[in-house]
């Protein structure tokens, strides 16, 4: 029967079911239409209509987030969100997820995120200028874990490193929910004019419509919304759904676009991501409010014999729509023939509301603009899970009778706990001549080399904590926003903005819903506190592992910005003759900390709530501290705990025989103080004749400040309470299991 | 003094070594285009910068070695002219014949990008002759093909003639005798996996130092 469905089909409620649309969409569509669509309008539709591309179950919630603020040149919905760097200079910055792909074939599918992520920068005029990347895995016991691990990293690192952006910072996690559904986040920033910023616009009546880039085939067509076995009989349609990517293209479309928009030859451009051609030209002609003439006989086909509907929803890589007046067209062309690309007209601008396409003179598509672009909200129901209460219970009982060594033992052996050389290093994170500092640090660390004099460098860092957002999603989303201010703070930089990427499972499901708003909230709450606009990002629902959702996983890109010229603040032990303080509360809290799920075997506890106030206060000691053109090194704690970040300044010290003692402030709570994970709080290392300054300092911005210890050159991490030793270890050793775990991925 | 950086299609480091020949001062810059032939002979330098010239399709730098404008440059290195390859301009250099051996995938078969460090075998080059010898340079690396092969025979020919330039102190890819750049016989030839242009004002300034030794030797001729 599907054999015989041509483009011009008319459809019926049953097609449309199978291709995900629903019967209120249905009637909606044929309501306003005033007749029944036909199969390729249909499929436009189902695309469109789509989670992933119409957001009807996120947009109400993503309202709440604030967009504005003095830098903001454009906030989301566009390809990036762009921020003013000043002196005429600013940046686009933007997060996506390739999660689906990267589990069905993890090379392929993380490449072409990251290719997709590229070219969202560089269509707003921006030359990429850092990515990172943030990967939650599945855990080792899972067959496939190793393979995923592997595939993905090369599949960043031959794209990225090819088009020669380079990849710093990021954040990568194990963890059994993500075992049939990896999260696969790919960040780009890129710098650009702040008067040549370009737009997804379909502008100007008679101007005329060009394809560019590399040719149409059949993969990714249905990528998202066909998952129906009835067209599996149909040969031409079992193609992969996973694109594959060529990044030497993708170099080349970055050159020549750039160089087009270099000469003014570009007056409208989108990329050509999900749903392909079809998002591109109805979006652009959305936002122009004009219409479209297109000749899909003109599309530079990979294959013969492509259907309307094929055309229309491929996702092959490395394609660019562009708008542009007809006396441009000729030197625009030119300019991608130097880059030997493709460049053709198949189309113009039309005035009125609606998108006409035709395929041999016939027409195949006529469909307003607005019907397609602005699809119904789904009303999705949101409800707590029963058992909340549950997972907040933290049996104390139990870890106060064990000993510190064994839950030592337990934490240092987590595969959460590791050096991630053994990934980084396969990412090129230097090509552009930009990499002030490196992605071992809290947060990357790039210089803008396009302002000559007025360099600013920039700190970029993507973070979330699944486990905290599991028990409280509001929690989640706070701590997300705050723990990248944190870390963008202690390498002395001032947050500026944030792209976000929110991974959730099905929002079909109430909890996934109830997820989802209370980690917007908790996000919004951090953002206003800070007063840190969201410019840009992401949704992908759906995904779930064996059934159950993933963890909440709304993965935060934040942005800063250091404007002095001073050096970096360290983030290691940089002597063996420094002095430790803790900076914040002396105590931190348990529930959905690293100590805890590794203890325990599973997430709880109740999250300790941020204070944001606290946090703000933390931000402007550090920018302080910075200020006193003192040497000193800051860092974060987090993940593991203030023992876990001691551990991790001294790995990174430069001398192999640095050692630690670590002096428990007397009166705390042994647990809370070595392994609690409240936010904000730091540890900062100096030479000791600074530390009535930093104290003043601290008193003055109203966090408290502890005396924690020293360094020395014994390789020993010893801590004492009152005068006695209560743990002793040889840094070497630790050091070296440290720096095992994830070398076993790549052999 | 005239420099020409060559960009192929798929250069990604011709950018940096632009910004880090400029930082450098006393070079005068022109970018050259692959599908072109211009004439070489008022340059006093040229350099085939890093990357994936052409997608590494074939081998790294088999198809650049062929392009319109390589006709030019291995004209101009056979009259005497400086021509430095690095990475992938290496690979070019080798593929194109002005350096013996080849590049083959890292023994660990990833890519490895680090800062590492590499000891100056010879001040007897144009690149090095303000370097003193056995001295370390602390260099970035970046590549997946960098493993330098060449047979045993060759090499003696190489240490011979004092070919060799750089060698890893920690051979990061399992090249031939730790050869981390070396020069052709006459020395105007020289490739390297390292990347100077990223050590001239971050992390490590140790690649201006290859610039310095190159603008002392250019002085000295004019």
């Amino acid at each position: 029967m599907s054999t015989q469905i041509t483009d011009v089909s008319p459809s019926n409620q049953n097609l449309a079911q199978r291709l995900g649309i629903s019967l209120t969409e249905y009637q909606h569509i044929c309501q306003n239409l005033e007749r029944v669509p036909n199969y390729a309008e249909l499929s436009i539709f189902s695309a469109m209509f789509s989670e992933h591309c119409s957001y009807k179950s996120s947009k109400k919630f993503l309202k709440r987030f604030p967009t504005t603020g003095k830098r903001v040149l454009q906030g989301p919905g566009e390809n990036a969100g762009v921020l003013d760097i000043g002196s005429g200079w600013a940046i686009a910055f933007k997060m996506e997820s390739h999660n689906h792909p990267s589990f069905i074939e993890p090379y392929q599918g993380a490449a072409t995120g990251m290719g997709g992520i590229l070219r969202d920068v560089f269509t707003m005029g921006a030359r990429p200028a850092a990515s990172m990347n943030s990967l939650c895995f599945g855990t080792m016991d899972f067959d496939r874990t190793q393979s995923i691990v592997k595939g993905v990293v090369k599949g960043i690192g031959d794209y990225g490193n090819c088009v020669g952006v380079p990849t710093l910072a990021g954040q990568t996690l194990f963890h059994s929910c993500y075992n049939r559904n990896p999260l696969v986040n790919a960040f780009t920033l890129g710098i650009v004019k702040a008067n040549q910023i370009f737009r997804g616009f379909a502008e100007g009546i008679g101007n005329a419509v060009i394809y560019v880039g590399a040719k149409t085939g059949r993969d990714g067509v249905h990528g998202a919304t066909m998952a129906s076995k009835e067209f599996s009989t149909d040969k031409e349609l079992e193609r992969p759904t996973v694109q594959v990517g060529d990044p030497f293209t993708e170099k080349l479309l970055l050159e020549a676009t750039l160089e087009a928009m270099k000469e003014q030859l570009v007056i409208g451009i989108q990329d050509m991501g999900a749903a392909g051609l079809t998002s591109s030209s109805f979006e652009m002609a959305h936002r122009a409010k004009t219409g479209l003439e297109i000749d899909l006989d003109k599309i530079p086909a990979r294959e013969s014999g492509m259907a309307a509907f094929e055309l229309l929803l491929s996702e092959s890589q490395e394609r660019m729509l562009l708008v542009t007046t007809p006396e441009k067209v000729a030197p625009l062309k030119e300019i991608f023939k130097k880059w030997d690309l493709h460049a053709e007209v198949i189309g113009k601008v039309v005035s009125g509301n609606r998108v006409k396409m035709t395929k041999q003179r016939q027409v195949v598509v006529d469909l307003p603009v607005e019907l397609v672009t602005e699809p119904l909200l789904a009303n999705r129901a949101s409800s707590p899970p029963v058992d909340l209460k549950q997972r907040w219970f933290l049996d104390r009982n139990r870890m106060l009778v064990a000993t510190l060594q064994s839950k030592f033992q337990s934490l240092i052996e987590e595969l959460n706990f590791a050096n991630c050389e053994p990934l980084i290093t396969q990412y090129d994170s230097m090509v552009g001549n930009r990499t002030v500092g490196g992605s071992q640090d809290d947060a990357g660390v790039i210089r803008v080399r396009e302002m000559g004099e007025k360099e600013v460098r920039l700190a970029l860092k993507t973070d979330c904590n699944p486990r905290v957002t599991w028990l409280w999603p509001r929690e989640g989303g706070r701590r997300a926003v705050s723990e990248c201010a944190i870390n963008l703070a202690v390498r002395g930089a001032e947050p500026i903005g944030i792209t976000d990427c929110l991974n959730f499972g099905s929002p079909e499901n109430p909890e996934v819903i109830w997820q989802f708003e209370e980690s917007i909230e908790g996000i919004s709450e951090a953002c206003q506190a800070l007063k840190i606009p969201v410019v840009s990002g992401n949704v992908s629902f759906y995904n779930d592992t064996d059934g159950k959702p993933v963890y909440p996983t709304p993965m935060i890109g934040m942005v800063g910005i250091i404007e002095d010229k001073l050096p970096l603040p360290h983030s290691n032990f940089y002597s063996t003759q420094l002095e430790l303080a803790l900076i914040g509360p002396v105590e931190g809290g348990l529930g959905g900390s690293l100590m805890a799920s590794s203890w325990f075997k599973r997430e709880c506890g109740q999250p300790e709530e941020t204070d944001l106030a606290l946090l703000d206060r933390m931000l402007k000691f550090l920018q302080r501290l910075r200020k006193k053109k003192i040497t000193y090194a800051a860092h974060d704690i987090s993940d593991g705990g203030l023992l876990c970040s001691v551990l991790e300044m001294a790995f990174h010290s430069p001398y192999d025989c640095t050692g630690v003692d670590l002096h428990i402030p007397s009166g705390c709570d042994l647990d809370r103080f070595l392994f609690g994970e409240t936010i904000p709080r730091i540890i900062v290392a100096y030479d000791s004749v600074e530390r009535g300054d930093i104290e003043n300092l601290a008193s003055q911005a109203g966090v408290v400040f502890t005396h924690l210890g020293q360094t020395n050159d014994s390789s020993i991490f010893a801590v004492k309470q009152g005068g006695a030793q209560v743990l002793s270890s040889k840094l070497p050793d630790l050091k070296s299991a440290w720096n095992q775990k994830w070398k076993k991925f790549f052999k | 003094m005239k420099t020409g950086i060559v960009t192929f299609p798929g250069s990604n480091c011709d950018d940096d070594v632009y910004d880090s020949l400029m930082r450098s001062g006393g070079f005068e810059l022109t970018k050259l285009w692959h599908k072109d032939t211009p004439e070489l002979s008022d340059y006093k330098l040229i350099v085939l910068p890093g990357g994936f010239s052409y997608g590494d399709y074939l081998r790294c730098g088999a198809m650049a070695a062929r392009s319109p404008i390589m006709e030019k440059v291995i004209e101009f290195a056979k009259r005497g002219g400086l021509v430095i390859g690095i990475c992938n301009g290496f690979q070019i250099l080798c593929e194109s014949g002005l350096l013996p051996g080849a590049l083959a995938r890292n023994l660990s078969l990833n890519f490895i990008c680090k800062d590492i460090k590499v000891t100056v075998e010879t001040s007897k080059t144009p690149w090095t002759q303000t370097i003193e010898a056995r001295s370390t340079l602390n260099l970035p690396i970046a590549h997946g093909e960098g493993r330098y092969i060449i047979s045993e025979e060759d090499y003696q020919e190489l240490i011979k003639n004092e070919q060799v330039v750089l060698t890893y102190q920690d051979n990061p890819n399992g090249s031939t005798h730790q050869i981390a750049g070396l020069c052709n016989k006459e020395k105007n030839v020289f490739g390297l996996m390292p990347h100077p242009e990223r050590a001239s004002d971050l992390r490590s300034k140790d690649g201006l130092k290859i610039w310095q030794s190159l603008k002392s030797f250019l002085g000295q001729q004019s």
